[in-house]
């Protein structure tokens, strides 16, 4: 693995970034194209042009902001926590956000702005407890932040299975197959609301990816060398809080994208957050369009939950690497 | 010129440091001793800023440090801390690199002077060749050798080195010091470094400071205050003083039978 000095990353950003970037267009051509019903994305005619333009490429391109949220939140919080099986799930973000988007189900039906709103009231809630908890005199170390993590998660959990009860039988199963990751319910406004929380987001952490690079390896070796560790945590945390918080809120918790995308371009292009962040949003995009493009086709016209095979792929693989390593 | 004046400090309601007050003159390694708990990390911590004092002041070249940014700090004094295990793969160069953090801007690439900074740094400390490696793939020894190169990377006035031989075979243990020895003396800097080993703080320190409870129990050139009486009194064993034979220095040697 080479440093990156100037040339040498901005070279390495060209030759990845425009990878990642044709990846991207190829997924989402191919997730718009294929379905219950083929559609060519290029002469879709009269009745695919309604397909295409209405329910197949809202619902294609909702799936890859989510997919660049998770995966940057994904690796923002690895860095910052110094742990490569960090997560927004393991920390309670997910769940923060789930609880936020239910009660806005439960509470204001059908009004659409009120998910996003909540969810990312809840992600933000649960980052705050999490991080208070874990805080202590003597400051606040990884293992302290994970094991107030899954107190909080595991609290979340139980909240959202009571409030399952008050549901009746037709919102329960909608809800439940939300919860495991579902981008059905994709709209034209939950695409524009997710695409500007991962734009704002991703740009956020790759303002902090160089102070992360430090952080990484050490909170006492990132105040040493010249990081606002306070200020650098709580944007990274801020900016995790939205994107999850956004992504929950229009397609349920699709899980494994935040954990498996970073460890793979890590993998490929190496540790330096300057590369990792931005490259985690275009491949995490791509990730979660083909998967739920084969959510869409395997069992056609059935769906599955886009969750339930970012899963099935996630976990092998994450196996995998926890052997590799 | 370092100077620290009548500093408290502490965690909490855990007081630590008790008015602790030394110099350090340009051009001079100071070695800080003294028994486990006796607040010399604590020491290292107000001396980069990293923990505020509850009272007093630490003042560098004239600028008192708490009137100092974070970034203005880590350009003027660079902390050799103990080894710190990332579960990352971070190149040596990556790692070296990551120092020059508050040169350039908090984001983008580094710079040419960046890149020459750490690849000279790595060439003084003997690690070129190693530049490429990952840092979980290196020995305690190597990886304690790449924390040195990264704070000489720094360029900074002041260098605190927290125990920087703790993982070092002999060879290497003379090496860092006499680095270290060589950055103060040709660039006109100073290192204050932590150590329990009092034979190597006698051979290379200009200065001892010794720490006992939190409070400063001595300080001076060694022949001064590495004695018999101080020792057993801050370390609770016995030594024997003489001369070590070629450098003319303090040699301590530990009475371990009884």
């Amino acid at each position: 693995m080479k440093a990156l000095g100037r040339s040498a990353g901005k070279n390495k950003a060209l030759v990845y970034g425009t990878g990642f970037v044709v990846l991207l267009v190829a997924t989402i051509l191919i997730g718009a194209a294929l379905g219950a019903e083929a559609v060519s994305p290029f002469e879709p005619g009269e009745s695919g042009s309604a397909i295409l333009y209405e329910i197949r490429l809202p619902r294609v391109l909702l799936g890859a902001c989510v997919g660049a949220s998770l995966a940057v939140a994904g690796a923002g919080l690895q860095a910052l926590l110094r742990n490569p099986l960090a997560e927004p799930y393991l920390l309670g973000v997910s769940n923060g956000a789930a609880l936020g988007t239910m009660l806005a189900i439960i509470l204001f039906g059908s009004f659409e702005f009120s998910r996003p709103v909540l969810a990312f009231a809840g992600a933000a809630a649960a980052t705050f407890a999490v991080y208070q908890i874990a805080r202590s005199r003597a400051g606040m170390n990884a293992e302290r932040l994970i094991l107030s993590g899954v107190i909080i998660t595991t609290l979340l959990s139980s909240v959202i299975i009571l409030l399952t009860t008050l549901l009746d039988a037709t919102k329960l199963r909608s809800f439940t197959f939300w919860l495991l990751g579902d981008l059905s319910q994709a709209t034209v406004n939950g695409f524009w609301i997710c695409l500007v929380s991962a734009i704002v987001g991703t740009i956020l952490l790759c303002t902090q990816a160089k102070a992360l690079n430090l952080m990484m390896v050490g909170e006492r070796d990132a105040l040493d060398f010249g990081v606002e560790v306070e200020r650098t945590r709580l944007l990274v945390f801020a900016g995790a809080a939205g994107l999850v918080g956004i992504a929950v809120a229009s397609s349920g918790s699709v899980g494994f994208v935040g954990l498996i995308v970073p460890h793979i371009i890590r993998l490929m292009v190496g540790s330096d957050n300057r590369l990792v962040v931005p490259f985690s949003a275009l491949f995490g995009a791509s990730f979660v369009v083909l998967a739920d493009t084969a959510a869409r086709t395997l069992i056609a016209p059935r769906e599955l939950p886009v969750g339930a095979v970012t899963a099935l792929i996630g976990c092998p693989l994450f196996i995998w690497l926890l052997r590799k390593n | 010129m370092l100077e620290v004046l009548n500093i408290s400090a502490g965690y909490g309601d855990r007081s630590v440091l008790k008015d602790v007050s030394f110099g350090v003159p340009d051009r001079s390694i100071t070695a800080l001793i003294g028994a486990n708990g006796a607040g010399k990390t604590t020491l290292i911590k107000v001396l980069n800023s990293s923990l505020s004092p509850d009272s007093g002041a630490v003042t560098l070249k004239g600028s008192p440090l708490s009137t100092l940014s974070r970034r203005q700090i880590a350009r003027r004094v660079a902390v050799v801390a103990q080894e710190n295990e990332t579960r990352f793969p971070i190149s040596v160069l990556e790692f070296v690199l990551a120092g020059r953090f508050a040169h350039g801007s908090a984001f983008g690439w580094e710079s040419s002077e960046d890149i020459t900074a750490a690849e000279t740094a790595l060439e003084i400390c003997e690690l070129s060749e190693m530049s490429g490696r990952l840092m979980n793939e290196l020995s305690g020894g190597e990886r304690q050798r790449v924390i040195l190169a990264r704070a000489l990377a720094t360029e900074a006035d002041l260098l605190l080195l927290d125990e920087p031989t703790a993982n070092l075979d002999l060879s290497h243990q003379a090496m860092m010091f006499r680095l270290v020895s060589e950055r103060t003396k040709g660039c006109g800097g100073s290192a204050v470094v932590i150590t329990h080993d009092l034979n190597l703080a006698s051979e290379f320190a200009d200065q001892i400071l010794i720490l006992n409870k939190g409070e400063v129990a001595a300080c001076g050139r060694p022949e001064a205050v590495l004695t018999e009486d101080l020792i057993r009194s801050v370390f609770h064993v016995d030594v024997i003083l003489d001369k070590n034979p070629r450098t003319g220095n303090v040699r301590v040697t530990t009475m371990y039978a009884e």
